[in-house]
């Protein structure tokens, strides 16, 4: 026998203080703890919510900014529960930014029984359990009645994560008012150049100092406006065979043109501190003549509670860059949460929020996923400036990649697009550098 | 008896002075505060190690695989570690410096005979009341290029008319956002030097006069090393907290732009909830608490130091 296999059984048969017996004993007891609570152990992979009695306490996350506004929930929960009066729902509200992370710290304890999900994360949530997958509960018919953007949504490889819920893109907006003081006619803004075009009279005319406003802070956001451009001028995020496209020819063009619009003096340097909301305020102050934004600005801007330039404020289809003029999908879900113990209650009230008499009623903050609701006079007489528009730019979406690691690789453009707006890299450098951190989180 | 006979006795009848009864008394009073702090903080301490051990990237209960130590051996080959490291100390160190100069300033000045003095002290604690995403809400209105105060005031007085993009650069952004947390949490040191100062005998004050001791010659000879315990636990607090900081640069920047104000605590937090890395972020979490508990050490072994030196 060895010294050190002798040495071993000493320790317990020894002659030791109660002192020593005592930090051995701790030390023997917190090894077992913490192999009693080692992650590989406890639990299984799979949702263990349950279908509950269609009846109960649910409870719903949604998001306290674009789309519908707190006070739209507030009130189709109100009408909901007087149809179904053997369910409670309490509605809890949180800001885009934390929507993600309240969703997944909330996922394990079943907290939520309906969340808000955005087009990006159905991959993410989906293949991590934290959502339902809800194919079985689709009726075939939606496919057809919805549009194509909204049946997407909700959907990878195949299965449905959710409801479309939010039928969004970016829409151009203008202040006409802006645009008559500097002798520019509105048809110029249907392409890019055109815009610039008219930016630059708008600031040599003085009329606004900087025309243009975005939502370019390091955010989600940055990646909407940037989609919107990437498409307009050729580009695509990822090729084929999934590895990063976006650093060339067309994604490199559409950063230059947002870079040189700072260098120019034609978007408000405070773009790449903004999110959609600081757009809208500058915007309804009447600080800025052009904007890209939700839909939802369109109701805001022209109520004079909220803005300054309320009757001025017109929306147009997205302009086109060299290669056309597709809009970001920046549609968003109702999901039901796996770990859920009253779903099918969760489901009535998801049905409930998405069904058509209900979306067409609140049009005017977000429009409905359903096809014939376009040609439903009460909608179009709901929001008449921008239904038309919608009709021609929810025909042509583009989605953002959906893969797991989308946030990861999101962050990684979003710091990356930020240093090339900023002047410390080139768009090329700032895009190659992305592309080259994001082939490592793609790899499977 | 013999004294090792008697302390048997006394060990025997649970503790020195009382019966057994008394000792599980004592017990039962202590355990539901020990339940607690073992729910609260203990076990989560641990889980997080635990977690940091496993490439747990999902935040349901599964089956994840046991990785060793190669979170922590992928947090040295991460660039963007050491990025935000940097910026953390440099906030750590700025912050801490400022907050430390400008307490023991104001301190002082609240221990001299001024009028209305329990306003002035009363004044001082708004700021460390404030909640800090409050803080941090209406700092970021303040520096707003388009609508915000500090612009405003620099407009009407006539020093600039630029519409300055106080977040609008990197280093520029990570000063604005250490001014807003000076601002805040100067108050707590206030406080504490405020409380050291009132320790020192006025008798040590009136010798150095007597002996025609200038102002300054008094501050560093007598305020300083007697207020150095003081000195010493608000620097390990500050150190701790500025070490950790999230929430301020939450709300004020996002951690842009172009990543520039990004800390530990905050990369922490992106790798953890929004890209779902627990294992990862677990580790991060465990370095953060490592490396303030080795700055911690450090300040105490140099103002230990410091004081014996001064004993000498």
């Amino acid at each position: 026998m060895s010294d050190e296999s002798k040495a071993i059984p000493e320790i317990f048969t020894a002659n030791r203080s109660r002192r020593q017996f005592l930090a051995i004993s701790g030390s023997a007891g917190l090894v077992a703890f913490l192999a009693a609570c080692g992650v590989s152990s406890g639990g299984s992979s799979s949702a263990s919510g349950g279908s509950g009695g269609g009846k109960g306490n649910i409870r719903a996350l949604f998001m306290k900014q674009a789309g519908y506004s707190e006070e739209n929930i507030h009130a189709m929960t109100a009408a909901f529960q007087k149809a179904n009066p053997g369910i409670t729902v309490v509605a809890d509200f949180v800001s885009y930014e934390a929507l993600h992370d309240k969703t997944v710290a909330a996922a394990p304890a079943g907290t939520y029984d309906v969340v808000l999900i955005d087009v990006i994360w159905p991959a993410e949530f989906g293949l991590k359990k934290i959502v339902s997958d809800v194919s079985s509960r689709w009726p075939s018919s939606w496919k057809e009645q919805m549009l194509g953007g909204a049946v997407a949504t909700p959907m990878y490889d195949g299965k449905f994560y959710g409801v479309p819920w939010i039928l969004d893109t970016k829409y151009f907006f203008y202040n006409k008012a802006h645009l008559t003081k500097a002798n520019i006619d509105p048809a110029q803004l249907d392409t890019w150049d055109g815009v610039m075009k008219a930016a630059r009279s708008l600031k040599s005319s003085g009329v606004t100092k900087y025309p243009l406003i975005w939502s370019w802070q390091q955010a989600e956001a940055l990646i909407c406006d940037y989609t919107q451009l990437l498409g307009a001028f050729g580009g695509q995020f990822l090729d084929a065979s999934g590895a990063p496209a976006f650093n060339q020819a067309g994604g490199v063009a559409a950063l230059e043109f947002m870079h040189q619009s700072i260098v120019d003096g034609l978007s408000n340097p405070a773009s790449t501190q903004s999110l959609e909301e600081d757009v809208r305020h500058v915007f309804s102050a009447g600080q800025a003549s052009m904007a890209l934004n939700w839909t939802y600005m369109y109701g805001l801007a022209n109520d004079p509670k909220e803005s300054q330039i309320s009757g001025n404020v017109e929306v147009l289809q997205t302009p086109a860059g060299p290669t056309g003029r597709p809009g970001v999908n920046g549609s968003m879900a109702l999901a039901l949460a796996a770990e859920s113990k009253n779903q099918d209650a969760a489901w009535q009230y998801i049905t409930y929020l998405t069904s058509q008499p209900v979306q067409n009623q609140y049009a005017l903050s977000s429009l409905p996923v359903w096809k014939t609701s376009y040609d439903d006079p009460a909608v179009v007489k709901t929001n008449p400036a921008v239904v038309p528009q919608a009709k021609k730019e929810l025909g042509d979406l583009i989605l953002r990649p959906q893969v797991e690691n989308y946030n990861a690789m999101s962050q990684v453009l979003q710091a990356e697009i930020q240093k090339a707006l900023l002047g410390q890299k080139s768009a090329q450098k700032a895009l190659d550098d992305a592309a080259s951190k994001a082939s490592a989180l793609l790899k499977p | 008896m013999s004294i090792a006979a008697e302390r048997r006795t006394k060990r025997r009848l649970g503790g020195t002075g009382g019966g057994k009864g008394e000792g599980r008394f004592a017990l039962a009073l202590l355990l539901p505060a020990g339940i607690v702090v073992f729910g609260v903080v203990l076990y989560p301490v641990l889980r997080t190690l635990v977690i940091s051990f496993f490439n747990v990237n999902s935040p349901m209960p599964g089956s994840y695989p046991f990785v060793g130590l190669s979170n922590y051996t992928k947090v040295f080959n991460d660039s963007t570690f050491y990025s935000v490291l940097g910026h953390t100390m440099y906030f750590t160190l700025v912050s801490t410096f400022a907050e430390l100069s400008l307490g023991i300033a104001v301190a002082l000045l609240l221990n001299s005979p001024l009028k209305f003095r329990w306003f002035w002290r009363s004044l001082v604690v708004l700021p460390w009341a404030l909640p800090t995403i409050v803080n941090g809400a209406l700092w970021r209105w303040i520096y707003n290029s388009q609508y915000g105060a500090l612009n405003g005031l620099l407009d009407s007085l006539g020093i600039s008319h630029t519409a300055h993009q106080w977040l609008g650069s990197p280093l520029l952004a990570l000063n604005m956002v250490i001014l807003a947390d000076v601002w805040k949490n100067t108050s707590i040191v206030v406080f504490f030097i405020l409380a050291g100062l009132q320790t020192i005998p006025e008798d040590l004050y009136e010798a150095a006069r007597i002996d025609g001791s200038g102002a300054w010659q008094t501050f560093r000879r007598i305020t300083l090393p007697l207020l150095a315990p003081s000195i010493a636990v608000v620097l390990v607090l500050r150190t701790i907290e500025a070490f950790k900081v999230f929430d301020i640069i939450y709300v004020m920047t996002g951690g842009g732009p172009a990543s520039g104000t990004q800390t530990v605590a905050f990369y922490t937090y992106l790798q953890a909830f929004s890209n779902q890395l627990f294992g990862y972020g677990a580790a991060l979490a465990y370095l953060i608490v490592l490396a303030v508990f080795a700055l911690s050490t450090l300040y105490l072994r140099i103002l230990k130091q410091g004081q014996m030196a001064g004993v000498e």
